[in-house]
């Protein structure tokens, strides 16, 4: 039995739940990285279904799918959007769901993905909705704290954009479940919504100067543009959460830095070279962890 | 303190103890309109010993069911009902905050998929936490003031 049929949003898992997505994680590394061949989803089609664009998210599915000898039928953004002119959502999934075996779903509306659940005859994986959840995010952001650093007692930076920021609210969500110190570096107008700090502890503002010394993890997001009513105050902010290799000079040696991709200039390509750098670690361990998720909602067994 | 003006009902049912003010959503709630034919008599801002003042709905010659009835805890968490037959009260019993809600409160997220054109009721989870809080079921955003959302 599949400890859930649907993967919605990760307020759905709990603590049980997301290590055993982990450790599952873990055995598919080796096939993940192409190094073993595996037919354990052999037969089973998945089909991506995305509203809108996210090229990452949707080839990391594919190739998940496809390394574990399963196929993808792909529905783009553009044929999506002609198709939500004449129909429904829910006419679309019950469609879809009689043509693949799992639905990965992006969608610009909030909900959408539990909505579409109710739908559905297969599994939906949500693989962000609107302003919403985007759990496989989260379990690989998880995923890479666990291979590169620890899940249990460490000091976390979340940097940037907090306001917005979907990527942030979750992983913060999921965070509290582990032992975890919690700092975050953000410009006043970007901070975390009040209703997020509700009941946290071991949560607490800062300023990345103070704590650089002292992290094991600096989880580093984007800034947007649009957010800002003009482009000098943008530059300013911008300019002020940007992370170069001076600044790694005060730095824990083993001190990760993650960040969601794509950068603009957050992140200056200095540091890529360091052994700080785990962002391109990271866009590769979403392929193991959604192999972990889509055998577990298609039920397969590690041959 | 003078009495209360509505007369008794012969058969029906009487919502007492409703927040003052708030007698309109709860007809509102128990989907009672301009085309209704039911005979609802209704009164606001009554003095009343516990609430300071309070409203009150009758509805004769109907007996609402309680899952319908139970949906006004969303607005008068205090609120009581009287089943009356005959004059006589027969059942008489307080309003139960269910923990789910369809329909009733439209999300305030208009980036929700509940407000879209897709073929879909509103659902909201529901608690007490000082006051009624509702947690949308698909975008998870919470409404406190829960009035200014009924439809």
């Amino acid at each position: 039995m599949s400890r859930f049929k649907h993967l919605i949003s990760i307020d759905d898992l709990d603590k049980e739940d997301i290590l055993f997505i982990l450790k599952k994680a873990e055995s598919f590394e080796s096939i993940a990285r192409g190094e073993i061949n595996s037919k354990m989803l052999e037969g089973k089609i998945l089909a991506n279904l995305f509203f809108e664009p996210s090229t990452r998210t949707r080839m990391s599915f594919e190739v998940a799918m496809k390394r574990l000898g399963g196929d993808v039928i792909n529905m783009t953004a553009q044929e999506a959007s002609s198709i939500a002119k004449g129909e429904t959502l829910a006419d679309t999934i019950k469609v879809v769901s009689k043509y693949a075996d799992v639905i990965v779903l992006r969608h610009p509306l909030e909900g959408a993905a539990r909505f579409a659940a109710e739908n559905s005859e297969v599994p939906i994986i949500n693989g962000g909705d609107g302003a919403g959840q985007h759990p496989t995010q989260t379990l690989l952001d998880l995923y890479t704290i666990m291979k590169e650093s620890s899940l249990d007692g460490i000091k976390i930076a979340l940097m940037g954009d907090l306001k917005y920021s979907r990527t942030v609210h979750s992983l913060i969500r999921a965070l509290t479940l582990f032992n975890t110190k919690i700092y975050l570096i953000s410009p006043d107008t970007l901070r975390l919504p009040e209703e997020f700090l509700e009941g946290l502890k071991n949560v607490e503002i800062a300023e990345l100067d103070d704590v650089i010394n002292e992290i094991d993890v600096l989880y580093v997001t984007r800034i947007q543009k649009e957010r800002f009513p003009d482009e000098e105050e943008y530059k300013k902010v911008a300019g002020s959460y940007k992370i170069d290799s001076e600044l790694l000079k005060k730095a824990k040696e083993n001190l990760i830095i993650m960040h969601p991709l794509p950068r603009i200039d957050e992140i200056d390509v200095s540091v890529d070279k360091t052994r700080h750098a785990k962002y391109f670690d990271q866009a590769f361990y979403g392929v193991p962890i959604r192999m972990a998720i889509l055998s577990e909602v298609l039920n397969g067994v590690i041959a | 303190m003078k009495q209360l003006t509505i007369s008794k009902i012969k058969e029906g049912t009487v919502i007492d103890h409703i927040n003052a003010g708030k007698a309109l959503l709860v007809l509102k709630i128990l989907g009672i309109h301009s085309n209704s034919t039911e005979t609802v008599s209704m009164a606001m801002n009554v003095p009343s010993k516990k609430m300071g003042k309070k409203d009150i709905v009758k509805v004769e010659g109907k007996f609402i069911n309680e899952e319908q009835l139970n949906k006004i805890a969303l607005i008068a968490p205090n609120a009581t009902i009287n089943l009356i037959k005959d004059y006589e009260i027969q059942k008489k019993f307080k309003v139960v905050l269910p923990e789910f809600i369809e329909g009733i409160i439209k999300c305030p997220n208009r980036n929700c998929i509940s407000n879209s054109d897709e073929p879909i009721t509103s659902k909201f989870r529901v608690w007490f936490d000082k006051n009624v809080v509702a947690q949308c079921y698909y975008c998870r955003r919470k409404v406190k003031e829960i009035s200014e959302y009924i439809y």
